[in-house]
């Protein structure tokens, strides 16, 4: 019972959250100067300020903000986020078709780099001072530090020209016809680089704060319970210490989970995924407000969800958070 | 008399420290017999922690190793056996309870399932056997309503009830050998009466040995048939508690007996002053010196207590005391 009212109090929370981020958001963007009639009248080469005037009237930018943003709360709460100037089509649509290819990215990258990275802090801990920890260090360090553009170029030319095993761009080929097997597996062809890329710089994280705390976890007093019961050493590992040293990593998994949808925005840059990023840098170079709202929307409902996830998770883990104490 | 169960001979631990390799216990031996209870006693530091941990086979790695003697363990030495074989002793034939109930069990299992882990373990139980019994014990332990209690986790006890649960881990596979390492310090007065009486209980029901580690001589006076008493990794005074608190020849068992404070019946104005040992116990760097490491504390000091270390005087049949001065302290 406890349980169902904590989860409906943390969705009342996380829906308030996206209000404010959706309100913020709108102002934020009004206030910068520059909108869609500036981008028209550049692009038919100039325009007379008559002409400007009636292109705002057509979009309703002549309208008091105050009155926008409750029409355009309105909608959201409708599921309607509007009409892309640059695009022509609904953004909500626009948006549906992109989101699947940035989740998968996101996604896969965020789990593998939670997976590998825990299993190399675990593996770095047990051994502390061993040439694997200090390799992980060093793979963690560079993973860290590299930025996730250049990770990206390097692997491409590594992996795609000089030993051409990885496609260079997109998602899917578009010679492979039909769905099934082959379609899903083209598709993880295509997601490798990206995900390695993207995993790179979490797994680096994740990989050095688990083994933090895996090692701190080592030391605690139910460990030599354990040891005392006469378990073996993969059972105390595993069993004992593990689940003691995971909540750190998840909750920074958690807050690092915006930084994935980030820095997902750079990846599909370089690797042309035809993801949310790749139409976040056209809508704002188009100035497409409700396409850049629409996918700040979008991108906030991704990180609040992986933030509630991550509090279940916890819960799952940590009994002492579930009881509320 | 029994054969011993458990037999330590001679046994050196090293501690590698900073400044070099200690020997935290030195030459220290002593026996156990089936069904007995003794006590050791010593202040901090004096390796009563470590001979625990020896037997266990839990010296604190990579810095704790036996450098040499035997713990025999029936007709096995523990020292020499494979790390498989001391897996399957501990926890089964050899338990321990620690110091610490409030960090030494698991956050995020139930209680429930680290009994029954243990008896998964060693005795061949399936998950319900084991829950079932995990019950069961909990019920030997005193935790009321045990029904519901197998699924809570540790916060939701107190620290008299999770030592309760650390004894019923100890006691699940009905250990042979039952090590306390100070198994009441973290625990108020009258819950350690509680724990104590539990303790002996259980031992007069289940007949297993217990090697209780204290610096309460009163606990020892209450629980212990025989005593030992450790200062700086030596064994100084061993013996039937009876004669080693009626009848103490070593200069530091006097100091321990002579600080226990009283209570007065009727509290006068002059109330009376609480005693100490002077000075303090020698640091690390000093361990293992062939002399008595009691001397620099001690008002019986001659040259023979610097020259040499004291070997064993024995007072009676079963009282040993290692001072030179053993003889004319009575």
């Amino acid at each position: 019972m406890s349980f169902l009212i904590t989860t409906a109090q943390r969705i009342v929370y996380a829906a308030l959250l996206l209000l404010a981020v959706v309100i913020l958001n709108f102002i934020l963007i009004h206030l910068a100067p520059g909108d869609i009639a500036d981008t028209i009248a550049g692009d038919m080469g100039g325009a007379d300020a008559t002409v400007m005037a009636q292109i705002r009237i057509d979009y309703g930018l002549d309208q008091p903000m105050l009155y926008q943003l409750w029409k355009y709360l309105w909608g959201v709460l409708h599921f309607d986020f509007g009409h892309s100037f640059f695009f022509n089509v609904s953004v909500a649509d626009l948006i549906l078709e992109r989101l699947p290819a940035t989740l998968l990215l996101v996604i896969t990258a965020q789990i593998l780099a939670l997976v590998i990275g825990t299993l190399l802090g675990v593996i770095s801990a047990r051994r502390p001072n061993g040439p694997l920890s200090h390799f992980v260090t060093l793979i963690a360090l560079f993973g860290y530090s590299a930025p996730v553009f250049w990770t990206g170029i390097m692997l491409l030319i590594t992996f795609s020209l000089w030993i051409p095993i990885f496609p260079v761009a997109g998602m899917q080929d578009m010679t492979i016809e039909g769905g099934g097997l082959a379609h899903y597996l083209d598709i993880a062809h295509h997601m490798v680089l990206p995900v390695i890329t993207l995993a790179s710089i979490f797994l680096a994280l994740y990989s050095r704060l688990c083994r933090a705390s895996m090692m701190e976890v080592l030391g605690a007093d139910y460990i030599r319970t354990a040891r005392a019961k006469g378990l073996s050493e993969s059972q105390i590992i595993y069993k004992h210490a593990l689940k003691n040293s995971l909540s750190p990593v998840v909750t920074l998994a958690g807050l690092q989970f915006s930084a994935v949808v980030s820095g997902a925005v750079l990846v599909e840059a370089v690797f042309s995924w035809p993801g949310l990023g790749s139409l976040a840098l056209q809508s704002i170079i188009a100035r497409d407000t409700p396409t850049i709202l629409g996918i700040l929307f979008f991108s906030a409902l991704v990180v609040v969800i992986g933030n509630l996830l991550t509090d279940f998770v916890l819960r799952l883990i940590d009994p002492r958070i579930r009881s509320g104490r | 008399m029994n054969k011993p169960i458990l037999r330590v001979e001679d046994l050196t631990v090293t501690l590698t420290t900073r400044d070099g390799i200690a020997p935290v216990l030195d030459n220290v031996s002593f026996s156990l017999n089936a069904g007995e209870s003794i006590g050791i006693v010593g202040e901090s530091g004096c390796g009563k922690s470590m001979t625990a941990l020896a037997i266990m086979g839990l010296l604190p790695q990579p810095v704790g190793n036996i450098a040499s003697g035997r713990i025999w363990f029936g007709d096995e030495d523990m020292v020499a056996v494979s790390d498989a074989r001391m897996r399957e002793i501990r926890g089964n034939d050899i338990s321990m309870i620690f110091q610490e109930p409030m960090t030494s069990l698991n956050p995020v299992y139930t209680i429930g399932e680290q009994i029954a882990e243990v008896l998964r373990r060693h005795q061949n139980m399936n998950r319900r056997q084991a829950m079932v019994r995990a019950t069961e014990l909990l019920d030997a332990v005193r935790v009321p309503d045990p029904a519901r209690r197998v699924r809570d986790y540790p916060h939701q006890l107190s620290g008299g009830q999770r030592q309760r649960v650390m004894i019923a881990i100890a006691l699940a596979c009905e250990p042979r050998v039952l090590i306390a390492d100070e198994p009441t310090t973290a625990l108020d007065v009258t819950v350690q009466a509680q724990i104590f009486e539990l303790l002996s209980d259980l031992q007069s029901n289940t007949g297993t040995a217990v090697i209780m580690i204290t610096h309460d001589m009163g606990a020892i006076a209450e629980m212990s048939e025989r005593m030992i008493v450790m200062y700086a990794g030596r064994k100084v005074e061993e013996g039937t508690v009876d004669d080693v608190l009626d009848n103490p020849r070593h200069p530091y068992t006097r100091g321990l007996i002579a600080c226990v404070p009283h209570i007065q019946e009727v509290v006068t104005d002059q109330r009376q002053p609480l005693v100490e040992i002077e000075g303090i116990v020698p640091s690390l760097s000093e361990f293992g010196q062939n002399a008595c490491l009691f001397a620099s504390r001690c008002r019986h000091v001659t040259d023979q207590c610097l020259a040499a270390r004291p070997p064993e005087a024995q007072v009676s049949l079963q009282h040993h005391a290692a001072c030179w001065h053993a003889e004319k302290l009575s």
